[in-house]
């Protein structure tokens, strides 16, 4: 059981701490897992979270920056003012937990779908698209020389890895060609500045309570890159849940992202922007066909990957009406 | 010629019965799971009632553009190559309008829920 090695674990770094209780995996697959759990304190329960992959599962995906510079990351974050989880522990040998960390749970919402339409949030939606603009200046403004090893990637590198994941598929798709094919037309080339790249930063990895954004989650995909490249990816389709006259997330419209991120005291290149959303989708459509290659001969054999496997079609009607939008 | 009830009729059959009679008795993960159950054959009903049709449609539109003959999949695969390469763009004509009715035929079959599908049928092309 967990616990076990929890108890042992936070006996030796929290100061008063006598074991855990209510251990429960939220999310994993083979290679990473979440779980929340409390630590017993003679103060009160202390809620936490652990990210790990399991023993015998180190190795990090060639995307991923790997649990370790996540965690950095996270409290780099927290450091600065951009809400993140204090991160409290990062795992050793002796946790005997794998590789990971350990961080404070942060309460509030993180399914997209509640936090659009839930009562609870009325009144933080409308601010939302703003903050968040606000929130990725301060992410982008992070110090350079404190950061993690990172890989570093610019337009050009992006579409070329995409288009060796797509063709890899063996799977034609005209309008993914065409997208391909636009992106090759409008990349912007090295951006003028290079700056931590969050790389995931949407609806769905983000603590939303009734006060706005509180936490934000899932660094495994940060690199140094075009800072515009996060603004873009809020912006893809799939990440509005069906709002989707409201660009940012389905909280609203690129204007207040862009006025947030500009009283921060960043600059925002609209264009680039565009560009990377056009990209953002075409990469979730990607993903979804590799969805379908790790359920058609990977051991994953279930219905929600195959599943995934049929919302490609979704990037491909969003990416017509990026790039050859009909008349109303 | 096969017997009935048809593919379509017996998935249908099986969808209802677990939507009406297995749906109540599950909770948690697995009324997660069952739901995806029923969106699949849901999904497999779609398809082989509209595929036929659509298919044949698309086929035509892919020999005029193209010029060749062939089947769904090999023109799909030259329309893709020709796309990559730059023979065919969005000012050949025709193309935007097949690439339209193509991703719509589709949509209708995936996710005839999905937010842009439902904007883009609304809209007189």
């Amino acid at each position: 059981m967990i616990e076990t090695e929890l108890s042992r674990s936070v006996q030796r770094w929290c100061k008063g701490a006598t074991g855990v209780t209510g251990a429960a995996k939220l999310s994993g697959g083979a290679s990473q897992e979440t779980w929340r759990f409390d630590i017993v304190h003679p103060d009160g329960p202390i809620g936490a979270i652990l990210r790990r992959s399991p023993k015998g599962y180190g190795a990090a995906p060639t995307r991923a920056a790997g649990l370790a510079a996540e965690a950095q990351l996270m409290q780099l974050a927290f450091e600065v003012g951009v809400p993140s989880p204090r991160v409290m522990h990062v795992l050793t040998a002796e946790d005997d937990l794998g590789t990971g960390f350990i961080m404070q749970r942060v309460e509030g919402e993180t399914i997209a779908r509640k936090i659009l339409r839930d009562e609870e949030f009325a009144a933080a939606r409308p601010l939302l698209a703003r903050q968040i603009g606000g929130i990725l200046a301060g992410l982008h403004r992070l110090p350079q020389d404190k950061l993690p090893e990172l890989r570093s990637r610019g337009a050009t590198q992006e579409i070329s890895e995409f288009e060796r994941d797509y063709r890899s598929l063996n799977w034609p798709k005209p309008v993914f060609e065409l997208a391909l094919r636009w992106l090759r037309d409008h990349d912007p080339g090295p951006s003028v500045e290079t700056t931590l790249v969050h790389g995931d930063f949407r609806n769905g990895n983000l603590i939303i309570g009734p006060d706005g954004v509180r936490a934000v989650l899932d660094w495994e995909l940060a690199h140094l890159g075009d800072p515009m490249e996060d603004l873009g990816w809020v912006c893809v389709n799939s990440w509005r849940f069906g709002e989707i006259d409201k660009p940012v997330g389905g909280f609203g419209s690129r204007e207040e992202l862009f006025a947030g991120y500009a009283a921060a005291g960043r600059k925002v290149d609209a264009a680039r922007v565009k560009f990377w959303e056009v990209m953002g989708t075409l990469r979730w459509g990607i993903m979804c066909g590799g969805m379908m290659q790790r359920f058609r001969e990977g051991p994953d054999h279930s219905m929600e990957r195959a599943m995934i496997g049929r919302r490609a079609s979704e990037t491909e009607i969003d990416l017509l009406r990026l790039l050859a939008p009909r008349g109303s | 010629m096969q017997d009935e009830p048809t593919p379509v009729e017996l998935t249908k059959s099986v969808a209802d019965f677990l939507r009406s009679d297995i749906t109540p008795l599950i909770s948690g993960h697995q009324a997660f799971k069952l739901r995806v159950a029923i969106n699949i054959l849901d999904l497999v009903t779609r398809q082989l009632t509209q595929e036929e049709g659509s298919a044949a449609k698309e086929v035509e539109r892919l020999r005029a553009l193209l010029g060749i003959d062939g089947s769904v999949t090999e023109l799909n695969r030259v329309l893709a190559e020709r796309i990559a390469k730059g023979e065919v763009d969005l000012a050949t004509p025709g193309l935007a309008e097949h690439l339209w009715v193509t991703t719509m035929d589709k949509l209708a079959v995936d996710q005839p829920n999905y937010a842009s599908y439902k904007r883009e049928l609304g809209r007189n092309p």
